[in-house]
C-alpha cells in the first residue's frame, strides 16, 4: 500500500510549459495539505489519550500509595512502544510478511528503510495519499496505547520491570501480527488500478495475465481483514486485545491482598475525571483520525464519536441510578469510556442514530458486567480492563456488522474494484458481516489470550510478575520507584 | 486545671469556637479524627465494589482551662455544638497536672 515517490517536479515541468501533458491517471497523487494538517493534530491528540489521559484516568483510581507506579508504567510503555514501532514494529504490522502475510508483516521497513519525507501512504480513497513518516507516528500511537491499557487490569500488584518485558514480547506477539491482520491492506489505488487493468484487457490472454495480478493484490492483506470485517479504529486491534490481556494477566497474577476485605477506594476521582475528560477529546484524533484524510469519513467518525460517549455516559449514569440508588461520577466517566470504546470500530461507517444505540447499550452492558458479571467470577480486574474495554470492544464489533447497514444509516462497505479508480458501495449483507465481525472478535480472543497467558508465564519465569507481599503493603509508589505521590 | 476534650461535628466548629471565645477561652486545638459511636456509618459504592466505610469525619477540639471554668465550658460546647440528631459527639474531662507558656515560662493557670 506504500509507494517511495520521487517528486514529481519533471511532470509539473511540462504541465506548466503545456507540452506532452501526461494522462491524469499516470501522474501519482501528492499528499493534500489538509490532509496532513488534520494527521499531525490527530496523532498528537492520541498521544495525548494516553499521557496524561488514560495515566489520569488509571491513577486516580488506584491507592494513593501506587499513583505514581500507574503513572510510570503508563509513560514508559509510551516510550518503549514507540522505539519498538520505529525498530520493526512498524514494518511488521504495515508491510507484505511473504509466506506468513496472512498473520503478519516482514522487516523491509525496519528501522524504516526507505523511508523519507516524500514517501506517502494509501487513505481510503483513489488518488489520495498522505506522507508515510506521519502514517507511521499515527500507527505508532496505537501500538503506544494498547499496552498502557492491559495494565490496569493487575494495577497496585505487578513489578515494573515485568511490565516493561511484557511490553516488549506482547508488542511483537500479539499487537503487531492483530494490527497486520486487521488493518494490512493494498489500497484503493494498488486495486483501483488492477481492477482497470482487467477492464481494459486487450484479449482473453490479458484479461487472464489482468486478473491473475487483481487477484494478487486482493489477496496481499491481513487475514482479518480479508475475511470482510470491519474495525475502523481499532475495536479488536486495541480494545479487544488489550481488554482480553488484562484479564489473562489479572487471573495470573491473582488478586491484591485484602481484595474483597479492606477499603479499597480510588485515591483521586478528580484525577479520574481529568482523565477521562482528556480521553474522550484525544478520541477524535483515534476515531476521526482513521479516516487518514481529512474528509467526509472524518466527520461522520467525529460526530459518532461524540453521541455515543454521550449516550455511553447516561446510560450507566441512569442504569446505575436505578439499580444502586446513586448515580456516580465514577459511573458517568465509565459510561463516557464504555461508549467511547464501543464506537471505536463503527465511527466511520455507522451513522449517528446507530451510534447513539451503540452508547446506550454500552453503558448499561459494560455497568452489569463490571457490578455484577465480575463479583460473580470473583477475578480481581483492578480497574475493570475486560469489563469495559473488552466487553465494550466486542459489543462494538458485532454491532458495527448490523450498524454498517445503509438502511440503518450507516456507510455500507466500499468496493474499489466495480469501477475502478472509484470508491463504489460494495453489496452490504448483515448477517455475512456479523459473521465475518464474529470471526474476527473470536480470532482475536484466542489470539491474544492465549499469546498473553504464555508471555506472562514466560515473563514469570524471567523476572517474576508480582512484587513481594511486604512491597505490595508499602505501596508500589516507595518499593518500586523510591518516590510518592503527595508529600502533604 | 482540667483538659476538656470534645468530639463534635466538623460543621459546629465556629459555634463552638464563638462559644468559647465568649467565655474568655483564649486558645484551643483542633484535630481532624474518624471514629464512631452511636452513629453508624454509610455505603460507598465504586463500580461494583461496596464499602462499608464506619469510621465519620469528625474535629477533636482541646482545651485547657483553669477548675472554675470547666462547668461552663461543658455548658457551652453542648449548647453549640447541639443539633439533636444522632451523632453530635462527646465530651470528656480529664486532670491537667501541669501547664507551661514556652514563650516565658510562666506556668500553672498564669500559662492557659
Amino acid at each position: 500500500m506504500l509507494t517511495t515517490m520521487p517528486r514529481r517536479i519533471v511532470a509539473t515541468t511540462l504541465m506548466l510549459t503545456g507540452s506532452a501533458l501526461p494522462a491524469l491517471a499516470d501522474v501519482a497523487p501528492v499528499p493534500n495539505k489538509g490532509d496532513t494538517a488534520w494527521m499531525i493534530v490527530a496523532t498528537a491528540l492520541v498521544l495525548m489519550m494516553s499521557i496524561p489521559g488514560l495515566a489520569l484516568f488509571y491513577g486516580g483510581l488506584v491507592r494513593a500509595k501506587n499513583m505514581l507506579s500507574v503513572l510510570t508504567q503508563v509513560m514508559a510503555i509510551v516510550c518503549l512502544a514507540g522505539l519498538l514501532w520505529v525498530f520493526f514494529g512498524y514494518s511488521l504490522a504495515f508491510t507484505n510478511g511473504g509466506a506468513l502475510n496472512d498473520y503478519i508483516g516482514g522487516f523491509s521497513k525496519a528501522f524504516l528503510k526507505g523511508v523519507d519525507p516524500n514517501s506517502v501512504a494509501a487513505t481510503f480513497s483513489n488518488k489520495v495519499v498522505i506522507q508515510e513518516y506521519i502514517y507511521i507516528v499515527f500507527q505508532m500511537t496505537f501500538a503506544m496505547i494498547t499496552p498502557a491499557l492491559i495494565v490496569g487490569a493487575f494495577a497496585e500488584r505487578i513489578k515494573f520491570g515485568a511490565v516493561l518485558l511484557f511490553t516488549i514480547l506482547w508488542s511483537c506477539l500479539v499487537y503487531y501480527p492483530i494490527a497486520h491482520m486487521v488493518w494490512y491492506w493494498g489500497g484503493p489505488d494498488a486495486i483501483g488500478d488492477a481492477a482497470k487493468a482487467v477492464a481494459t484487457a486487450a484479449d482473453a490472454a490479458a484479461k487472464t495475465a489482468a486478473q491473475t495480478k487483481l487477484d494478487e493484490v486482493l489477496a496481499d492483506a491481513g487475514l482479518i481483514f480479508k475475511w470482510g470485517a470491519l474495525d475502523f479504529a481499532g475495536g479488536t486491534v486495541v480494545h479487544i486485545n488489550a481488554g482480553i490481556a488484562g484479564l489473562v494477566g489479572c487471573l495470573m497474577l491473582g488478586k491484591r491482598i485484602g481484595y474483597g476485605r479492606e477499603l479499597m477506594a480510588p485515591h483521586s476521582l478528580v484525577m479520574t475525571m481529568i482523565g477521562a475528560a482528556l480521553l474522550w477529546v484525544g478520541w477524535f484524533g483515534f476515531n476521526a483520525g482513521s479516516a487518514l484524510e481529512a474528509n467526509g469519513t472524518a466527520v461522520l467518525a467525529f460526530v459518532n464519536t461524540m453521541v455515543a460517549t454521550c449516550a455511553g455516559g447516561l446510560s450507566w449514569l441512569i442504569v446505575e441510578w436505578l439499580a444502586k440508588g446513586k448515580p456516580s461520577m465514577l459511573g458517568l466517566v465509565s459510561g463516557v469510556v464504555a461508549g467511547l470504546v464501543a464506537v471505536t470500530p463503527a465511527a466511520g461507517v455507522a451513522g449517528p442514530i446507530g451510534s447513539i444505540v451503540l452508547g446506550l447499550i454500552a453503558g448499561a452492558l459494560c455497568f452489569v458486567f463490571v457490578s455484577y458479571v465480575k463479583n460473580a467470577f470473583g477475578y480481581d480486574d483492578t480497574l475493570d480492563v475486560f469489563g469495559i474495554h473488552c466487553v465494550g470492544g466486542i459489543l462494538g464489533a458485532i454491532l458495527t456488522g448490523i450498524l454498517a447497514d445503509p438502511s440503518l444509516g450507516g456507510a455500507g462497505i466500499v468496493d474499489y474494484a466495480a469501477k475502478p479508480g472509484e470508491a463504489a458501495a460494495g453489496d452490504f449483507v448483515m448477517a455475512t458481516q456479523v459473521l465475518a465481525q464474529l470471526k474476527a472478535v473470536a480470532l482475536t480472543l484466542v489470539w491474544s489470550g492465549v499469546g498473553s497467558a504464555i508471555l506472562f508465564k514466560v515473563v514469570d519465569l524471567v523476572v517474576g510478575l508480582r512484587v513481594s507481599t511486604e512491597n505490595e503493603r508499602m505501596g508500589l509508589d516507595i518499593a518500586e520507584h523510591g518516590e510518592r505521590a503527595y508529600s502533604l | 486545671m482540667k483538659t476538656v476534650m470534645a468530639i463534635i461535628k466538623p460543621f459546629k466548629l465556629e459555634e463552638v469556637r464563638d462559644a468559647l471565645t465568649g467565655l474568655g477561652v483564649h486558645g484551643m486545638t483542633v484535630t481532624e479524627v474518624k471514629g464512631y459511636g452511636r452513629q453508624k456509618g454509610h455505603t460507598e459504592i465504586y463500580r461494583g465494589a461496596e464499602y462499608a466505610v464506619s469510621f465519620l469525619p469528625k474535629l477533636k477540639l482541646e482545651v485547657a482551662v483553669a477548675e472554675s471554668q470547666v462547668a461552663s465550658v461543658i455548658e457551652a460546647i453542648s449548647t453549640a455544638a447541639r443539633t439533636g440528631q444522632i451523632g453530635d459527639g462527646k465530651i470528656f474531662v480529664a486532670p491537667l497536672e501541669q501547664a507551661v507558656r514556652i514563650r516565658t515560662g510562666e506556668s500553672g493557670s498564669d500559662a492557659l
